[in-house]
């Protein structure tokens, strides 16, 4: 197609962040997501951007949250260990009330793991991650285009809600190339920010702090992050769904699993099977009340995802009891294909058990 | 009749809550009088670390920013980098910029960054109750070392600002202490002389000041004082390390 671009997502990524108005980039080498901070360290200071390669995640994260305190789009990515030692920085952006986009391809774990795709970071990061009550806003991207689009819209939502968001992808999605249109940015119209850092002159001073002692202080402040949280869950949803109208089966899954789940509705509906795909695009905020309408006696769901059962729990407490929910898990870098999706489909079926989870490993 | 005292506009009108002695009141004052007097308080921007002296922020007039323990030298990098003309400064604890923060300030250092650091030397952790920091003399008892520090098990303190000499990014770096009135000049003119490198472009540079923690040493404010002069000046030489001199800045 005419105006096309071929690239890896790490660097789909990289470059939306650019024309998105990204201009800070700071971040640790680290597997499978060498390619953005490779991308941007020439790509930035082209377009008078600042590109700093950080000692660590924890200075890389920090720097974000001075970027982002002197009023620039600001942008780090890493990998699942990475991500760990972010969630400090992150907890004291999200306190701070400073926007960011953090980026995580994620891999294989508990600890070093391995280099491959997983999606074993979804409570990190749909639940807080680091310390604190606090929620990110959390895309999962299952293409090139949404790579492209989300982190758009990423840093649009940041500043939207002066929040941390996360770009929840995987290792096999950065590192596959597959052609996306790269759509122009057009920007929203945000209102100008009022607490940027940059020296008082003809104002009063300034002060970005996490630290709130005063009695009764903190809890305020707490309960005026969840009315954002609340704000988000109101006008944030994005799913995505196939043929789930007539289906007695839906399977659930985000990124890279929903695309092998895709080609197995696929393959299931050849086989006469009604089955239908939901996509959650957010993960936090999570289509809880949309799955929730599409559970009923005679309809089950199956989720499918590279963890062994996280957004699992979050499906069982939309459908709150209404369907039969099973899990498909893979992990640690493992890579479902269709057949096996379409296999843990037709055992569910054919098993009939009160047990509303089942953990199939294979 | 001419006033002779008063005080800089780059302090908020708020009584300081440090404890009686504390050496951070006193610096936070000379740090007010030097950005007073260089006329830059509208375009700075302070960074307050995690220990006593996160309250910072309560008493300079003029931005800052609070963040993580031990990431200030991270946070002041992107500041400036973005906003090179600004006056940038982190003001830090040896908890905060020896321990846990070790690796930000080499690296800011190590990078060259144009910026200033104040480095509070009280040779404990203030805010958590005086635990052993890594500036923590030997035989210096603590919370934590009870029986003193004994270098066998608990490490050497750690001199920072002969180790910020040794980095080719740093233009400059002295060590100083606010035991008396001499101190407090020199002192003065050292966080001034740090100032003035940044705005003339020279790059990193650092200040690290001997500092009396009275409440966290069990000592009065006197004798806390005199233990610096005493006792702290012999294990940390005070001086000035490393100085490529600065140039007129208002002109360039
Ligand atoms: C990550 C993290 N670890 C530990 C602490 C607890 N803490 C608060 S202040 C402090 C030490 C402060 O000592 P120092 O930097 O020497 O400053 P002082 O209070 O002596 O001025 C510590 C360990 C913290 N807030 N955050
Ligand atoms: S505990 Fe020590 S450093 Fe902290 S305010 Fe009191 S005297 Fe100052």
């Amino acid at each position: 197609m005419p105006g096309q671009l071929l690239m890896k997502g790490n660097e789909v990524m990289a470059e939306a962040a650019v024309r998105a108005g990204c201009r800070f980039y700071s971040g640790y080498p680290i597997t499978p997501q060498n390619e953005i901070p490779e991308y941007l360290s020439w790509r930035l200071p082209e377009v008078g951007g600042v590109f700093i390669q950080a000692e660590s995640e924890l200075a890389a994260i920090n720097m974000v949250y001075g970027a982002s305190a002197a009023g620039v789009r600001a942008m780090t990515s890493s990998s699942s260990p990475g991500i760990s030692l972010k969630q400090e920085g992150i907890s004291f952006l999200a306190g701070a009330e400073l926007p960011a986009v953090v980026a995580n391809v994620q891999r294989g774990g508990p600890g070093l793991g391995n280099i491959s795709g997983s999606q074993q970071d979804y409570f990190q990061s749909t639940k807080g991650g680091g310390h604190g009550d606090y929620r990110l806003l959390a895309y999962a991207p299952f293409n090139h285009q949404e790579l492209w689009d989300l982190t758009m819209t990423a840093f649009d939502k940041a500043d939207e809600y002066r929040n941390p968001v996360m770009i929840l992808t995987d290792g096999v999605l950065g590192q596959m190339m597959e052609p996306f249109v790269p759509t122009e940015y057009v920007p929203p119209g945000l209102p100008p920010k009022d607490w940027v850092l940059d020296g008082c002159r003809g104002r009063p001073p300034r002060v970005i702090k996490t630290l709130y002692l005063g009695e009764g202080e903190l809890e305020r402040q707490n309960l005026k992050l969840q009315k954002k949280y609340q704000r988000m869950k109101e006008a944030e949803v994005l799913y995505e769904t196939y043929m789930v109208d007539d289906a007695d089966l839906v399977i659930v899954a985000f990124g890279i699993a929903a695309r092998v789940s895709l080609s197995a509705v696929r393959l299931l509906r050849r086989r006469g099977r009604r089955a239908g795909l939901f996509r959650p695009v957010t993960l936090f905020p999570f289509p809880e009340r949309e799955i929730g309408d599409l559970a009923e006696a005679g309809r089950r769901f199956l989720v499918v995802e590279l963890n062994l059962g996280q957004m699992v729990e979050d499906v069982l407490l939309a459908v709150n009891g209404a369907s039969e929910v099973r899990l498909y898990g893979r992990c640690g870098g493992s890579m479902m294909t269709p057949e096996e999706v379409v296999d843990a489909a037709e055992r569910m079926e054919s098993l009939d058990t009160r047990r509303r989870v089942r953990v199939s490993l294979k | 009749m001419p006033q002779v005292f008063r005080r800089p506009d780059s302090l908020k009108e708020a009584p300081f809550r440090y404890c009686p002695g504390c050496g951070h009141s006193i610096v936070h004052r000379l740090i007010a009088e030097c950005i007073d007097e260089l006329g830059v308080r509208e375009r700075t921007i302070g960074i307050a670390p995690v220990g006593c002296a996160v309250f910072a922020y309560d008493y300079f007039n003029f931005d800052v920013i609070e963040c993580a323990h031990g990431r200030p030298p991270a946070v002041a990098t992107a500041l400036k980098r973005l906003m090179p003309d600004r006056l940038v400064f982190s003001y830090q604890g040896d908890g905060d910029l020896a321990s846990i923060g070790l690796a930000e300030i080499i690296h800011a250092a190590n990078r060259g960054e144009n910026l200033s650091v104040i480095f509070i030397n009280n040779a404990t952790y203030g805010m958590t109750g005086g635990q052993m920091a890594p500036t923590t003399l030997e035989g210096q008892k603590t919370s934590t070392t009870p029986q003193g520090r004994d270098p066998s098990l608990h490490g050497h303190p750690l001199r920072v600002a002969e180790i910020m000499a040794t980095l080719e990014g740093v233009s400059f770096v002295a060590r100083t202490a606010v035991d008396g009135v001499r101190g407090v000049k020199e002192c003065r003119r050292l966080i001034r002389r740090s100032f003035e490198c940044q705005l003339s472009g020279k790059g990193f540079s650092m200040v690290e000041v001997l500092s009396p923690c009275p409440t966290d040493w069990g000592m009065t404010p006197v004798e806390s004082l005199r233990w610096i002069s005493n006792r702290m000046r012999s294990t940390f030489r005070t001086g000035i390390m490393k100085d490529r001199g600065v140039d007129d800045w208002r002109r360039g």
